[in-house]
């Protein structure tokens, strides 16, 4: 099955409380919440950040919004408080997100954009 | 009951007042909205007062003397956070600048009581980041202040308060406020339907386009020229987004959706001092190019507990840089965070924990991906250390790199501030007593 990354499909925010972040995932096409519900799990986005990411993720579903919600906890090496990182805030998370490669069916519209991943 | 149009007008102390001033010359809103304080701000500003600073934002004056004529002459209430740890001091100061623009008759109301710190040290409650009770901590406590919640400042609007000026509540009550003052809400779907609003306005231009663009696949046309955001809501507990004629920007299922679950743990229970907030049920409706209606926001009871922002001093936060380019630049940087990190562990540094990034490389980006021979890459030093003197030893480490580190290395910069970190508890919300001030410009 082919590969594109994910921000042929998708596209993200973060936010910060604490040492948590959260990240939404919210799709381009209605049509593909469903893939993205199947590819963008709990397990893929915790391997995905798995350097930089300590504790349990949570994944939130919301049909009515096509997106899917996270919560990545101790994942801001202490939060806005005690982050000696340059982006205390890991506002750039959103964009590493969509850097994810995920399967799509090989007849799947993002294919025919140029957008292998 | 006519629908309620505010105005989105600030997401931080210092965000556009051109925007700001479009909104209420072109918006036709009944309500400006300018919040200001981010989690860490209050606490800044608190320790800012022992050097004589005001305790609010400085500049808070001379946008107000932009606003408030602009305001007062369309009948459009202002609805601000920025009172930070000194309330009564800014009413006052916005009295002053009423005064002085010769709007006779305004009212202020300040809105106050989130100040807990006395309480605070009665209580003693537990602290969550530290499971030990406040009294337990080692560097003394600079701020306390509790999310006051929506209604002192329904209580200013009811008043015919011109300007309410508040210190630390939740952002979104800010709208909360004023909506429960037009039309009376008390029903938890309607109080729920208000956070939202006020959730989606309290980052500005966020609702509008900004911080959004992504060239190519997410386009915002104007983005130099952003409108901040107009939340119109209606008593069936509907809210439009929308935004002044003319200006930048853009609204979308898109753009909605990202601000309406931003900074949102569990999306089914977003907790405020008024209302529980399910925002699973939430339909978003295109109406027109730049209009977007909102309907299904669901609020259960609110918790008995306020949560308690507390604010400590964290010591010096220092960061040094310095550039390498050309051939082999970013073995340079790696040899000068080395000879930089060697020194350090020989110094009286040697217990401060210090970060070194190479920007260009690894300062944002996950490890593991295969990068580019960079043309020029930027070596970050940064540590939070105890005093100034570590802190300023730090920068001579990286500055000295310029005679004594790799070769071409330069543009070092550096800055120290002092820094306060933020710890969380929560007190029962019949503790804490908020109470409306108002003064009068006569």
């Amino acid at each position: 099955m082919p590969e594109v990354l994910l921000h042929a499909l998708a596209h993200a925010r973060t936010g910060d409380k604490g040492d948590s972040q959260t990240l939404s995932v919210i799709a381009y096409d209605p049509d593909d919440y469903e893939l993205l519900r199947q590819a963008v799990t709990t397990e893929a986005v915790t391997r995905h950040f798995a350097a930089i990411a300590h504790g349990p993720v949570t994944r939130y579903e919301l049909p009515r919004l096509f997106a899917l919600h996270f919560v990545l906890e101790q994942a801001l090496a202490g939060g806005v408080n005690d982050s000696l990182a340059l982006d205390t805030h890991g506002k750039s998370r959103s964009s590493l997100l969509l850097d994810m490669t995920i399967t799509v069916p090989a007849n799947h519209k993002a294919l025919l954009k140029g957008n292998h991943g | 009951m006519t629908p309620l149009r505010i105005g989105g007008g600030s997401a931080f102390f210092n965000d556009r007042l051109d925007a700001a001033l479009e909104l209420v010359e072109h918006g036709r809103i009944d309500v400006l909205m300018i919040e200001t304080l981010a989690e860490r701000t209050l606490a800044i500003l608190q320790a800012g007062r022992a050097d004589g600073q005001p305790g609010y934002f400085p500049r808070l004056e001379g946008r107000l003397a932009t606003l408030l004529p602009a305001c007062r002459s369309r009948g459009t209430r202002i609805v601000s956070n920025g009172g930070g740890a000194a309330t009564q001091a800014a009413a006052e100061m916005a009295r002053r600048v009423a005064g002085e623009a010769g709007l006779h008759g305004t009212i202020i109301a300040a809105v106050l009581g989130d100040d807990v710190a006395s309480l605070v040290r009665e209580a003693d409650p537990v602290l969550v980041e530290t499971g030990e009770k406040a009294s337990r901590l080692s560097t003394p406590i600079v701020s306390a202040n509790a999310y006051l919640g929506a209604a002192p400042i329904a209580e200013a609007c009811r008043a015919g308060a011109h300007v309410v000026m508040t210190g630390r509540v939740t952002d979104s009550a800010l709208a909360l406020g004023p909506l429960q003052a037009h039309f009376g809400w008390t029903a938890l779907d309607a109080l729920a339907c208000g956070i939202v609003a006020g959730h989606l306005l309290e980052c500005g231009g966020q609702a509008t386009g900004g911080y959004f663009a992504d060239p190519g696949v997410k386009e915002v046309p104007g983005l130099d020229r952003l409108g901040f955001p107009i939340a119109e809501v209606a008593d069936d507990l509907s809210i439009r987004i929308t935004k002044p004629p003319g200006t930048g920007g853009r609204i979308d299922r898109h753009v909605i959706t990202e601000q309406l679950l931003y900074e949102v743990h569990d999306p089914t229970r977003y907790i405020t001092p008024d209302v529980v907030l399910d925002l699973s049920e939430v339909a978003l409706c295109q109406e027109g190019p730049e209009r977007i209606r909102l309907t299904g926001m669901r609020g259960h009871p609110a918790p008995a507990t306020l949560k308690v922002l507390i604010g400590v001093q964290a010591g010096q936060h220092v960061e040094v840089e310095i550039s390498y380019a050309g051939t082999g630049a970013e073995a340079r940087a790696r040899l000068a965070a080395e000879v930089v990190q060697r020194r350090v562990a020989r110094s009286p540094l040697r217990d401060v924990t210090v970060r070194y990034d190479l920007i260009g490389l690894n300062a944002l980006a996950l490890p593991g991906r295969s990068t580019p021979v960079l043309p020029e890459v930027r070596l970050r030093v940064a540590a939070r250390c105890p005093d100034l003197t570590l802190a300023e030893l730090l920068v001579t480490e990286v500055e000295s790199l310029y005679v004594n580190g790799p070769a071409g290395g330069g543009g070092v910069r550096f800055s120290i501030r002092p820094t306060v970190r933020t710890l969380t508890t929560y007190l029962p919300a019949t503790d804490v007593a908020a109470r409306v001030d108002y003064l009068e410009v006569r």
